[in-house]
Parts: structure tokens; sequence; C-alpha cells
């Protein structure tokens, strides 16, 4: 793509839809010109007439014929999207952003902390990981989420637990008796964990609250901010840098992030929009 | 085989307490254990313990009018259950059920409160391990009241 494409959508047919959860759902759309992408990588996906929004790309990158997007139906854009049937077109510019450190971080410990929805954008570094179990660490998933009947990629978490070399731990805000999980938020996990926190890179991603507990009891388990790092989700409007809607402080989540290193946020989480 | 001073001293809610406040302890300790579905209590009895858990699970519950009770936190391997013994008028505020065989430490409340009281430096080194679990269970608490996982209130 040259960088004038990247300002303008290009129609890609939707080729499977899948639900997940009550109001989320996992479109396959066509690779179209054999895009590559880093795990962490958003799209900007537009449904014609209506409006574009950001959503992180939660397939395998190794998938060469399609792109997976998950995705909560939460606004009129996002609503349509979830509802695409197959062969429906849609707008698509991208990938965009910053990955996942997965390069930097081999040879360490691996945390991989997701929080409801954000599950989706780490997916595709769990793949990667996965592939290349060779070249990390020990490798834990801790994911949190409201109750049993919200945990995403419920069949894919069975079947990753039952890995040797990978560990998930999964926990619910809230739950009844009929669950034999664990029942608490996910920072919670933290201090349970058996890891070397001078040799650990930790990747976070969920709602910005739940990511700045998470940070909070990595770093008093003694993990550096420079190792921690965040998937930001700011209002990223042209994913370029340009408009400015995604500005975080000196930081554009879009063209910058989405995956910053805490070291970089820190100052600026408690802060509300700017 | 461990005694039960060694089982109390070794469990983590001790660890780095000195032998003379270890011992004092021990005489308030016996071993229990309940069955998966069995209540270490109910919400409103008097709390006449404090539980150390060695193995299991145990479920913090409310009991939900008219609807089946919810679990709010799970408590496993090395946790405390109940800390409503130390705040007066000490009744538990909620409901405690093992969810798998759960074998534990119970510390009578009522000679343990003697002999905090008759020692304040033993009380003390009690209340600095207990002031961080309170506080770890205020921010959870927290984080669960906020709901952060339902859908965003302003929608893209």
């Amino acid at each position: 793509m040259t960088s004038q494409d990247l300002w303008v959508p290009e129609p890609v047919r939707v080729l499977s839809r899948k639900q997940e959860l009550e109001s989320t759902w996992t479109l396959e759309l066509e690779q179209v010109g054999k895009r590559s992408f880093l795990p962490g990588q958003f799209n900007m996906l537009y449904v014609f007439g209506v409006g574009e929004v950001p959503i992180s790309l939660s397939g395998d990158t190794s998938l060469t014929e399609s792109l997976v997007h998950t995705i909560r139906a939460v606004g009129p854009v996002s609503s349509q999207l979830a509802a695409m049937q197959p062969m429906a077109a849609v707008g698509l510019r991208g990938p965009f952003g910053t990955g996942w450190p997965m390069a930097a971080a081999e040879g360490s410990d691996l945390l991989l902390i997701a929080g409801g929805l954000g599950l989706a954008p780490l997916r595709p570094a769990i793949y990667h990981v996965l592939r290349n179990r060779e070249r990390y660490g020990r490798v834990v998933l801790l994911y949190g989420t409201r109750s049993p009947d919200d945990i995403l990629y419920r069949d894919q978490l069975e079947e990753w637990s039952r890995l040797p070399d990978f560990d998930v731990h999964i926990t619910v805000d809230h739950a009844g008796s009929d669950w034999q999980g664990k029942v608490g938020v996910v920072p919670t996990l933290i201090p349970t964990l058996a890891f070397d926190p001078e040799d650990t890179v930790a990747m976070v991603c969920g709602p910005e609250i739940m990511m700045r507990f998470t940070a909070s009891a990595l770093r008093d388990a003694g993990v550096e901010d420079e190792a921690i790092y965040l998937s930001m989700e700011r209002n990223m409007k042209c994913a370029l840098g340009h408009c400015g809607h995604c500005q975080f402080g000196s930081t554009f989540v879009c063209k910058d992030g989405p995956v910053l290193p805490f070291s970089k946020v820190r100052g600026l989480l408690s802060l509300k929009e700017f | 085989m461990k005694n039960i001073a060694q089982i109390v001293c070794e469990h983590p809610f001790f660890e780095g307490l000195n032998s003379e406040f270890c011992d004092l302890m021990c005489g308030c300790a016996r071993n229990v254990r309940f069955n998966p579905g069995e209540y270490l209590f109910h919400q409103g009895e008097d709390a006449d313990y404090l539980y150390l858990v060695r193995h299991g699970q145990v479920a913090l519950e409310l009991a939900v009018p008219g609807k089946a009770p919810v679990s709010f936190q799970t408590l496993h391997d090395g946790d405390v259950v109940g800390v409503s013994w130390v705040l007066p008028p000490y009744h538990w505020a909620s409901d405690a059920r093992a969810m798998s065989l759960t074998r534990a430490i119970a510390l009578d409340a009522h000679c343990l409160r003697k002999k905090c009281d008759e020692d304040p430096a033993l009380g003390y080194a009690v209340m600095k391990r207990l002031l961080p679990i309170l506080t770890s269970r205020l921010h959870a608490t927290q984080m669960q009241i906020l709901d952060v996982y339902g859908a965003p209130e302003q929608p893209q």
C-alpha cells in the first residue's frame, strides 16, 4: 500500500461471522493484497455510509487468506459491523499502530494479562508465542472478565489450559454457585504467581481502569515499568496521527501506540480524556 | 508429619512472625476440614474464628433475595478467610462455602483478641498482616463496583 492508500477504505468481503458472547461477534474478512500485520495492531473498519471504527486484529498473523476481528456491538458503527453477514462489503484501512514487543520479549518470561474483550488484541500474541514457544521462558495468561457467561474464546482458553507449557488462569468478578473457578479481579492473581520479576515482560490489555490496577500490582511484584506494556484505546479517527483525536499527552495512540510501555503513560492514566 | 505449631508458623499469613508470637498464636489454633459445599460460616453469625487456608478453595458469597447466591471472591491455599473477627460487633459480613475439600487452621477469635489486647506488640504484628489483606480486598471491590467490563457509556 502507498501512504496515500492508507486514507482510502478498501472494500473487502465478510467471509464468516461467529457469535462469541451476547453482543460480541467475530468477523473473518477476506485478505486482499496479503497485508501482513503484527500482533497488537488494528484496522479501521468502515461501514459504508455510517462510519468508521478502529478494531484490533484478533487472528493469527500466519493466516494468509483472512483477517479476523472480534467486535462488540456498542454503538451505531460497531452494531452494524457485528451484524454483517457473509458476502457483505466492509471498508478496510490498515493495519495501523505498534504491536506487542514480541521480539524484545524473547528469552524472558511472559505475563499476558487480559480483561474482558481485551483478550482479542492479545490473541495474536498468544498465537505467536505458541508457534514460537521455544523463544520464551515461562508463559502465563491471566484472564479476568465480568462473569462466567462473559468468557471470550472459552473453547480456546480450555484448549490452551491443557497445554503443558502454557499456564492459564481465569477469574471472574462475580459468579453463581455453579462456577467452580476463581472469583475476584484479575490483579489479585498476580501475587499468587511464581515468576522472576526482573526477567518478565508483561503485556496487558483491557479497560483502562483494569490496566491501572494491574500495572500497580505488577509494580508491587517488582516488574519494572519499562517491562509492562499496555494496549491503550482512545478515540482514534484518522489512524495516521493527523487528526489529533487520540492524542494522549505527547503521544498519538493510533500512530505511537496502541501498545505503549507503562513508563510512557503512567502519569497520564488517571487523567480524564484529553 | 508436621505439628500444628509448624503448620501455623509456616502459613503465609504468619511469615516473618517471631517464634514467641507464633507460639502464642498456636495456643488458639486447631485443624479443621470442610467438605465441598459445606459452609465455614454464614452472614450475621458470630465471627468466632480466623481461618488460614492450607489447601482448598473457599467462595465468599452474598445471599440475594429471590436469586441464587452470588460469589464475589474465592480464596485459596495460603489465604485468610474472615476478617470480621477483629471488627466489633464481630459478625460475619458474608457466607463462606468450601468449593472443594478444604483444610484450614481455625484460630479462636476470643483467644486471639485476648492475646492481642494483652500484648500490643503481638496485636500490632497481627494488624500489620491483616491491613494489606483488607486494602487489597477494598481495591478489588472498587474494581468490581465499577463494572469495568461492562459496555462503555459513550460508544464510538
